[in-house]
């Protein structure tokens, strides 16, 4: 490129490996190129939650799992070789200091208690470096390949902590993005308590929610409590990010000082997971859901809208997704693009099925369809 | 020798089939025997009792020689057909969820 921003696309590839978290076990699934054909192995971890599986950009063939149980807890598993084989490693996750409370449904104090972990985000520069997002909200890292972890206590010890409150799902930090133009910059959203920034490697956070409208919140400056659904990025235009919130599509052009409504022609502006085109920073994906209370597609239709235009102008991309009596729901880890030319876009659904795009959206193909409910996808591009 | 059974998915996460035989030094007792068997089977930390805490885990229970012992005092011993290894201390997940 021209403007000395970096071309992410590779012309020599030959492969994607898609990561998939369920309900009841992960799956990896490799195709060539041409993404026609695809070989799955799984289930992994049989019978255990698999809330996310991601692997390094550093180092592929390494992988890490989060692997849960509501009888066992929380397990993290590692694998050197792409995920042929794992290994246990640790899974110690305590607060730093004393924990403190968090506020729960009923607004009373509720003392921060760990439950899972729900993202791994691993270091873009080092195999052995891997962040955590965990319920309750924490961010946790680890610098020895996942033996141990340390809580980064200064995004919980900021002082709106005390007043974060769970959403449906958990008082989760269920989005983490590293900046890759500043190793000192980190994203994290929580919710239901918002989006975070810090720009000293984690040591102190702020939030970053202005311009955030959120029913039920009737200070329109509120520094917290806004229930954010994911955040994206283009890698290389890191102060441009993309929002789907509860309800609402967001956009922030410095790096979440302030965001802008998108929302525009969507059929409705809830849902759960946002992506972007990895070739064209302003393209990006989000699936609508009909409302808070029906967590599924407006008509029964499965349809993911793209727009080109960073937001505000959306088109329904639905060739090859049933587009009638579908009532599954996308969840917000469960999106992923690689890297290929044309970009491959990827999703799964709380119905199991795993849908796969080689032309950036314009049709889809099941690459899957009867798994358990799909909880997180990734796509690596292999070389 | 102290036999312990697992429920499946600690026996797949430690790698282990069938029963699990420990040596345990001292009383026996849920302590030293829990604690026996994490030190062999690093994985099991935290999956049994919690890490903080060292509670057990809210749908866990232990059995022997048909009797629930998951109420009993940490530093209880064991049964004696336990400790001798005649009768296999059980951790059994709780029979509920999907």
């Amino acid at each position: 490129m021209g403007d000395g921003r970096k071309d992410w696309r590779k012309s020599i590839m030959s492969g994607i490996r898609l990561l998939v978290g369920t309900r009841k076990g992960g799956f990896v699934m490799t195709a060539d190129a041409t993404r026609k054909k695809w070989d799955i192995s799984g289930p992994h971890f049989a019978g255990w939650e698999i809330y996310h599986i991601k692997g390094s950009p550093a180092d592929p063939d390494r992988l890490y799992a989060s692997q849960s149980s509501g009888w066992f807890g929380q397990v993290i598993q590692r694998s050197n070789d792409g995920g042929k084989t794992w290994d246990t490693v640790g899974n110690k996750f305590v607060y730093d200091g004393v924990p403190g409370t968090h506020q729960w449904y009923d607004g009373t104090p509720h003392p921060w208690e760990f439950k899972r972990v729900w993202h791994l985000e691993p270091s873009l520069t080092d195999p052995d470096t891997v962040y955590a997002g965990v319920e309750d909200a924490a961010l946790f890292r680890s610098t020895d390949r996942g033996t141990t972890w340390e809580e980064l206590p200064g995004l919980r010890g900021h002082g709106s902590g005390p007043h974060w409150a769970p959403g449906a799902g958990g008082m989760c930090l269920h989005t983490i993005l590293l900046d890759p133009g500043n190793p000192q910059r980190i994203f994290v959203a929580i919710s239901a308590a918002g989006a975070f920034r810090t720009d000293d490697g984690g040591k102190t956070w702020r939030p970053i929610n202005q311009g955030l409208k959120s029913e039920g919140i009737p200070d329109p400056n509120a520094e917290v409590g806004h229930c954010v659904h994911r955040i994206a990025m283009h890698p290389s235009r890191p102060g441009v990010l993309f929002m789907q919130k509860h309800w609402d599509v967001m956009r922030s052009n410095d790096a979440g000082d302030r965001w802008e409504e998108v929302s525009g022609n969507l059929p409705t502006d809830f849902g759960f997971p946002i992506d972007v085109h990895r070739h064209e920073p302003e393209t990006i994906y989000v699936v609508p859901i009909t409302s808070d209370s029906l967590h599924f597609p407006p008509e029964g239709k499965l349809r993911v809208y793209r727009s080109r235009t960073g937001g505000c102008e959306w088109e329904p991309l639905t060739q090859g997704l049933p587009q009638r009596d579908c009532y599954v729901n996308v969840l917000r880890d469960a999106m992923s693009v690689d890297s290929l030319d044309p970009c491959g876009i990827y999703f799964g659904t709380t119905g199991g099925q795993v849908y796969a795009s080689a032309d950036a959206g314009d049709s889809w193909a099941p690459v899957v369809r009867d798994l358990p409910p799909v909880l997180s996808i990734e796509a690596q591009t292999l070389a | 020798m102290i036999r312990v059974v697992l429920p499946a998915h600690l026996r797949t996460l430690a790698r282990v089939n069938g029963e699990v035989r420990l040596e345990v030094n001292g009383p026996v007792t849920r302590r030293s025997v829990l604690d026996a068997l994490e030190a062999r089977y690093p994985m099991l930390r935290g999956t049994i009792r919690d890490y903080v805490t060292q509670e057990r885990r809210a749908f866990l229970r232990f059995f022997a020689c048909e009797q629930d012992l998951s109420h009993e005092l940490v530093d209880t011993p064991l049964p004696d057909p336990v400790a001798t290894g005649a009768e296999p201390f059980l951790i059994v997940g709780a029979m509920a969820g999907g």
